[in-house]
C-alpha cells in the first residue's frame, strides 16, 4: 500500500478503521524521506524521533473527536520556528538557532493532531524564487532533478511533489509558495493577508508575509487552511473575519462564474506554454459553466519595483536585529562592539540577503524616503484598486502562476532582472493583500505548470470552490513524477 | 554604467553594520543599479493624490490588556547567548 | 554684548502600566536583570508586538493634562539605530503622527505667569539598560525594554535656567496627578534633556544649539544649562562658533563635557509600523479618559485660595504633589481648620519626612490622625508644645490624638484656681525673682514660667500662665 498518494479523506478513513496507525504513516513518511530526500534535498532536518513519539501518543487517542488531519505527517518551511527544533530561515545566521516558543500555526497544527516531520529548505530568509539562495543546500525539482523547485518556498512543495509528505507550509511574500506549486505540479494557496497568523514566521516583509499550505490536491489544501486559519492575539494583522469551512466550499458547482483574465497576464514575457495552458484552462471553466473576459490591471508593470522597494525596506529594518548579541551567528575574536555586528552580519547574511538589505537602506535614506519609498507605498494603493475595481464586477482573475516552467538549476539565478518579469504575475497579490491559488493546469516538456486564481479579501471559499472544480475536470494533479517509479 | 559610487554602497552598509570590501561594494553597486534603473519607472506614476498604503487590511485599534503573562525563563533565554555572565548577556566595549 | 538664553526640554516619562506596552512582560522597576522579560523583548525571529490598551490610555491622559490636542488618528513608527540595548535594531515609536501636540505648561517664576508650549507627546517603548563593566566589556539587562513611555518635546520657550526648574515641577506635578507615573527621577521614571542655545537680545534665529544630557535631578538641569549658557557666552564672546554637538553634565564638577560631535542629521529611517494598527481615537474614547484625569494642580491652587482662604504660597507648596495635597484635603475634610492643617504639613510633616526621607504614605499618619490632633489645638485641650509629642505619637504609632492625650496625660492645665496655686507656690519659692522682675529684670518672668512649665511636666496653659503670674506679682 502506498500511504503517500492518498487523499487526507482517505487516510482518515483508514485509521478510523484502524487499517493503519498514526506511526505508521510517521514510519511511511520518514522512509520515503530517507529514500527520496538524496535527490531531492527538500528537508534541512527531520526530527524522526519526536514524530514518532508524538505519533504513539495520537494513536492512544480515541477516535471520537479526531479532525480531518488527525495524525497526518507535515514538514514546515524553516522560517516557521518550532520550540526546541532548529529553526534556520535557511541562513547561516541562524544555523543553530534553537528557538524557545512556537509559532502560532504549528500551536494550530498541533491541536489539530498533523504531525511535523521536519524542516523545509527554502532561499535565505524568503529571498530568491529558485531555492538556490539557501545556505545548505540545493532543492531538486522531483520532476527533473537538472530543474529548479522554484522558492522560496521549494522545500516545501518539492517535499510534496516527492511525496515525502502529504502536507507543508511554506510563506509567501511575493509568489513564494504559489510559484514553486506551479514548478512542483502542486497546489499553493496564498491566504489574504491576516488570514494566517505570522507570529513565529521569521519575518521577510511585514505588511506582505503571509504563511500557506501547499499539497498535492485541493481538498487537502482546504483543510489545512481550515486547520491554520484564524484570529491570533499574538498578530495584531490577523482578521477577525470567522474562518469558514473551507472544504464545504468544495460544491463543483461554479455555474455563472465571472472571471476577469488580465491582459497584462498573458501578453509580454509570458511563455507561450502558459499562455496556452491557461487558454485551455478557460475552456475548461467555460466548460463548467463559467464566464470569462479580457480584463486590464493598468499598474501591473509597477508592481515589481513597488515591491522590490517595499519588501527590500521592510527587511532591512526586520533583518537588523541579527546582530550576533541574543542569539544566532556571532563572530570571533572580535575587538569592539562595531566589529562585532559588522563581521557577525556579513560572515552570516548571503549575498542575496545583503543586496536586498542595501536596497532597503538606499530606499529608506533620506535622500530617497520620498521618491522612492513613499512612492512606492502610492503606487502600491493603485495596484491595490485595480483590483478592488475588478473585484467589483468578477468573482476571481486568472491568469498563469509563473511565466514558464521551472528554470535549470544555476540558469536564472544570475539574471535577476528575467525572474522580476515573473513578479508581474505574483506580487500584486501580495501587495493587495488579497488571496491566490496555484492549481496544476498542464506539463511543457515534462515540468507542471500552475493555473493561478485570484480573488478578493477573504474569499479563499470561491478560490478553492473553482480550483477544486477545474482540478476535478482535469487529470493534472493525478500525474506524478519519474522518480515516484522509486515507489 | 555605475552611478551608485562603491563609496555610496560602503556608507548604506555601514549604516545596516555590514562589513564590506571594495570587491564587494563594486559588486552591489552594479546590482543596486540595475534595481534603481528598474525601480525609476515609478516617477512616471501620478500620485499627487493617492494616499500611500501602509498596511494591506483597513484594521485599525487592535489592542491587548494590560495583563502580564508568560515570562520568558532568564536560564531559557540564556541558553541561545553566545557570552553571558551574572544573568546578563555580554557584549564587547563599544569603542 | 547681552545674550537671550533659548532652551527646549525632551521629558521622557515611564508609564505605570501592569505589563509592557508591546509585550505582556511585567514592567515593574527593580526586579533581577532579565527576569521581567517576554519574547518579544528578546526581538527573537517571529515575534510581533502587540499594543497594551492602558499604555495608549495613559498617554491620551497625560497629554490632555497637558492641553494637548488628540489625533484623532495615530500609529506607530519603527525608528531603526544599532545598540545592545535595542535589541530589534529599532525604537517602536510615533514619527509623523503623535497621540498629542499642541499643548501648553503654565509656570510661576518670580511672580510672572508664563506658558511653556509643549511640541508633541508621543508614546514609545523603553530600551534595555547597559552596564559598563571595567574589564571592557558591557552587560545587557532587557528588563526595561519595552517599559512604555511618553516622550514630551517643548518648543524652544524657555528663556532661564530657573524657567526650565518650574517647568519641570510643574510637569512632573501635572503628570503625577494623572496618576499614569511616579515620576521619580532616582528611579529614571521621568528623565530629561536639554537643547540649549543663546542669541543675541532681538536676533529672531535660533542659535546652534548643543544637546545636554546626564541630568539626573531637576537641579542638575538647572545647574546645567547655566553652566552650558555661560560656555556658549565665552565661546561666542572670544570670536568662537558652537558646534552642534551633544553634551553631558557631570555631577561632580557642575561642567558640562563633549560626548560626541552630531554629524549630519541622524538618519532613522522611520517607517511604518505593519505590526501594528493604526488606532482611531473617536470622541467617546477621548471623554472616557478625559473622565479619568482628576482636578490638576493649578485648578486646585485656585480652589484653595479662593475657597479656603490660604496665602498663595500654601496652596503652591501643598498642591506640589498629588499625595501632600490628597492629605491636607482629607485633612480639612475630617473637621481640621484649614490654615492649621496646612502648617501642620508644611511645617512638622514635611520636616519629619525630610529628616526620614519617607514618602508620606510610609508613615503611620492619617489625616483623619492629624485632624483630631489639629481640633485639640484649636480648643485649647492641647497647647502646640504638647501637640509636638502628640504629633511624634501619630506620625510614628497612629491613633487618635483624643485617645494619646488621655492616654498619656497630656491634657492642657487650664483651670484658673488649679494654675493659680502652682503659680503662688512658684512664687513663694522665688522670692529673688519677683524682686529681680521689680527692678527692671524682664527676663525673671521667663524664668517664672518655666518653674511653672516644670511643675505641670509642660501641660500649662501657656497664656493662662502669663496672665495669672502678672496679677499674682502685682499683688505683691
Ligand atoms: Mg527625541
Ligand atoms: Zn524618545
Amino acid at each position: 500500500m502506498t500511504l503517500f498518494e492518498k487523499t487526507a479523506t482517505e487516510l482518515q478513513s483508514l485509521l478510523h478503521n484502524r487499517e493503519i496507525s498514526v506511526k505508521e504513516l510517521t514510519e511511511e513518511s520518514l522512509a520515503r524521506i530517507e529514500k527520496m530526500d538524496g535527490k531531492v534535498q527538500a528537508f534541512l532536518s527531520t526530527n524522526g524521533e519526536q514524530a514518532l513519539a508524538k505519533a504513539e501518543e495520537l494513536d492512544k487517542q480515541p477516535l471520537e473527536g479526531r479532525g480531518p488531519l488527525f495524525g497526518l505527517p507535515i514538514g514546515l518551511k524553516d522560517n516557521i520556528v518550532t520550540k526546541g527544533i532548529v529553526t534556520t530561515a535557511a541562513s547561516k545566521m541562524l544555523e543553530d538557532f534553537v528557538p524557545v516558543y512556537d509559532a502560532t500555526v504549528v500551536d494550530k497544527i498541533n491541536e489539530a493532531g498533523l504531525v511535523t516531520i521536519g524542516k523545509l529548505n527554502m532561499d535565505e530568509f524568503g529571498m530568491g524564487s529558485t531555492t538556490e539562495r539557501s545556505a545548505f543546500q540545493t532543492t531538486h525539482n522531483p520532476w527533473n532533478l537538472d530543474y529548479v523547485p522554484g522558492g522560496s518556498s521549494g522545500g516545501s512543495a518539492a517535499a510534496v511533489a516527492a511525496g515525502e509528505v502529504a502536507f507543508a507550509l511554506g510563506s509567501d511574500t511575493g509568489g513564494s509558495v504559489r510559484q514553486p506549486a506551479a514548478f512542483c505540479g502542486v497546489v499553493g494557496m496564498k491566504p489574504t493577508y491576516g488570514r494566517v497568523s505570522r507570529s513565529g514566521l521569521v519575518a521577510f516583509a511585514s505588511s506582505m508575509d503571509q504563511i500557506g499550505p501547499i499539497t498535492r490536491n485541493v481538498e487537502d489544501n482546504a483543510l489545512l487552511l481550515s486547520a491554520i486559519a484564524g484570529l491570533d492575539p499574538k498578530d495584531s494583522s490577523t482578521s477577525p473575519q470567522a474562518v469558514p469551512d473551507f472544504r464545504a466550499a468544495l460544491t463543483g458547482d461554479i455555474k455563472g462564474l465571472k472571471i476577469g483574465v488580465p491582459a497584462e497576464y498573458l501578453g509580454e514575457g509570458i511563455s507561450p506554454e502558459a499562455r496556452n495552458a491557461v487558454m485551455e484552462a478557460l475552456k475548461v471553466l467555460e466548460s463548467l459553466g463559467a464566464e470569462w473576459e479580457e480584463v486590464s490591471l493598468p499598474h501591473s508593470k509597477y508592481a515589481s519595483p513597488v515591491y522590490y522597494a517595499i519588501s527590500s525596506s521592510e527587511a532591512s529594518s526586520n533583518l537588523a536585529r541579527f546582530d550576533g548579541i541574543r542569539y544566532g551567528y556571532r563572530a570571533e575574536g572580535v575587538k569592539n562592539l562595531e566589529e562585532l555586528y559588522s563581521r557577525s552580519r556579513s560572515e552570516g547574511f548571503g549575498d542575496e540577503v545583503k543586496k536586498r538589505i542595501l536596497f532597503g537602506m538606499y530606499t529608506l535614506g533620506a535622500a530617497h524616503h520620498e521618491d522612492l519609498y513613499v512612492k512606492s507605498q502610492k503606487v502600491r494603493t493603485l495596484i491595490a484598486q485595480d483590483f478592488a475595481t475588478l473585484f467589483e464586477k468578477y468573482d476571481v482573475i486568472i491568469g498563469p502562476s509563473s511565466a514558464t516552467t521551472a528554470y535549470k538549476i544555476g540558469g536564472k539565478i544570475h539574471d535577476p532582472l528575467a525572474l522580476y518579469a515573473n513578479d508581474v504575475l505574483t506580487v500584486p497579490i501580495n501587495l493587495a493583500g488579497i488571496p491566490a491559488i496555484s492549481v496544476p493546469c498542464g506539463f511543457s516538456d515534462g515540468l507542471p505548470l500552475g493555473l493561478q486564481i485570484i480573488g478578493k479579501h477573504y474569499d479563499e471559499a470561491t478560490l478553492y470552490k473553482v480550483a477544486h472544480a477545474y482540478e476535478q475536470a482535469t487529470d493534472f494533479h493525478t500525474q506524478t513524477p519519474v522518480i515516484w517509479e522509486g515507489k | 554604467m555605475t552611478q551608485l559610487t562603491i563609496n555610496e554602497v560602503k556608507r548604506h552598509a555601514g549604516l545596516a553594520r555590514l562589513a564590506m570590501t571594495d570587491a564587494e561594494a563594486e559588486m552591489f553597486a552594479g546590482q543596486l543599479d540595475d534595481i534603481i534603473g528598474f525601480a525609476n519607472v515609478l516617477q512616471e506614476v501620478d500620485t499627487d493624490q493617492i494616499a500611500p498604503m501602509t498596511h494591506p487590511l483597513p484594521l485599525y485599534n487592535v489592542l491587548r490588556k494590560d495583563i502580564p503573562t508568560d515570562a520568558l525563563d532568564r536560564e531559557e533565554m540564556l541558553e541561545s547567548v553566545k557570552e553571558h555572565e551574572a544573568g546578563q548577556i555580554k557584549v564587547p566595549t563599544i569603542i | 554684548m547681552n545674550f537671550e538664553t533659548v532652551v527646549g526640554l525632551e521629558v521622557h516619562v515611564e508609564l505605570k502600566t501592569d505589563s509592557k506596552i508591546m509585550s505582556p512582560a511585567h514592567a515593574h522597576f527593580g526586579a533581577e536583570p532579565n527576569m521581567n522579560i517576554h519574547v518579544i523583548d528578546l526581538a527573537y525571529p517571529g515575534v510581533l508586538p502587540v499594543m497594551n490598551e492602558r499604555a495608549v490610555d495613559f498617554g491620551m491622559k497625560a497629554a490632555m493634562a497637558l492641553n494637548c490636542e488628540i489625533a484623532p488618528v495615530t500609529n506607530f513608527d519603527r525608528k531603526h539605530y544599532f545598540y545592545p540595548d535595542n535589541p530589534k535594531a529599532y525604537q517602536i515609536s510615533q514619527d509623523d503622527r503623535p497621540i498629542g501636540a499642541n499643548g501648553w505648561v503654565e509656570i510661576e517664576v518670580e511672580g510672572k505667569k508664563k506658558k511653556i508650549r509643549i511640541e508633541r507627546v508621543h508614546l514609545e517603548e523603553d530600551a534595555g539598560k547597559l552596564t559598563h563593566t571595567d574589564e571592557g566589556h558591557s552587560l545587557v539587562d532587557l528588563n526595561r525594554q519595552g517599559t512604555p513611555l511618553i516622550e514630551i518635546v517643548t518648543e524652544a520657550d524657555v528663556r532661564s535656567p530657573e524657567e526650565a526648574y518650574a517647568f519641570l515641577e510643574k510637569l512632573k506635578a501635572i503628570i503625577q496627578y494623572t496618576g499614569v507615573s511616579d515620576v521619580r527621577m532616582e528611579e529614571g521614571s521621568l528623565r530629561c534633556d536639554a537643547n540649549i542655545s543663546i542669541r543675541p537680545f532681538g536676533q529672531e534665529q535660533f542659535g546652534t544649539k548643543t544637546e545636554l544630557k546626564n541630568l539626573n535631578s531637576f537641579n542638575f538641569v538647572r545647574r546645567g544649562i547655566a553652566y552650558e549658557v555661560e560656555r556658549q557666552e565665552k565661546v561666542l564672546l572670544s570670536g568662537g562658533k558652537i558646534d552642534q554637538e551633544t553634551r553631558r553634565y557631570d555631577e561632580a564638577t557642575g561642567k558640562t563635557l563633549l560626548m560626541r560631535v552630531k554629524g549630519p542629521a541622524n538618519d532613522y529611517r522611520f517607517i511604518p509600523e505593519p505590526d501594528l494598527t493604526d488606532i482611531h481615537i473617536d470622541e467617546a474614547w477621548i471623554e472616557r479618559v478625559r473622565a479619568e484625569i482628576p482636578e490638576l494642580p493649578d485648578a486646585r491652587k485656585e480652589r484653595y485660595i479662593n475657597e479656603l482662604d490660604l496665602p498663595v504660597y500654601d496652596a503652591m507648596v501643598l498642591t506640589l504633589t498629588k499625595d501632600m495635597s490628597d492629605f491636607f484635603e482629607a485633612t480639612v475634610a475630617a473637621g481640621a481648620d484649614a490654615k492649621l492643617a496646612s502648617n501642620w504639613l508644611m511645617g512638622e510633616v514635611s520636616g519629619y519626612l525630610n529628616a526620614e526621607s519617607k514618602e508620606l504614605d510610609a508613615t503611620a499618619l492619617t489625616p483623619e490622625g492629624l485632624a483630631s490632633m489639629i481640633k485639640l489645638i484649636a480648643d485649647g485641650t492641647i497647647s502646640s508644645k504638647i501637640a509636638k509629642k502628640v504629633f511624634k505619637e501619630l506620625i510614628e504609632n497612629g491613633g487618635d490624638a483624643a485617645v494619646i492625650v488621655k492616654e498619656k496625660g497630656l491634657v492642657q492645665i487650664s483651670d484658673e484656681g488649679t494654675l493659680r496655686t502652682i503659680v503662688t507656690e512658684t512664687l513663694d519659692a522665688n522670692e529673688q525673682s519677683i524682686e529681680d522682675y521689680k527692678n527692671g529684670k524682664e527676663r525673671a518672668v521667663g524664668f517664672l514660667v518655666g518653674q511653672i512649665m516644670k511643675a505641670t511636666k509642660g501641660q500649662a496653659n501657656p497664656p493662662l500662665v502669663n496672665k495669672i503670674l502678672l496679677e499674682e506679682i502685682a499683688k505683691r
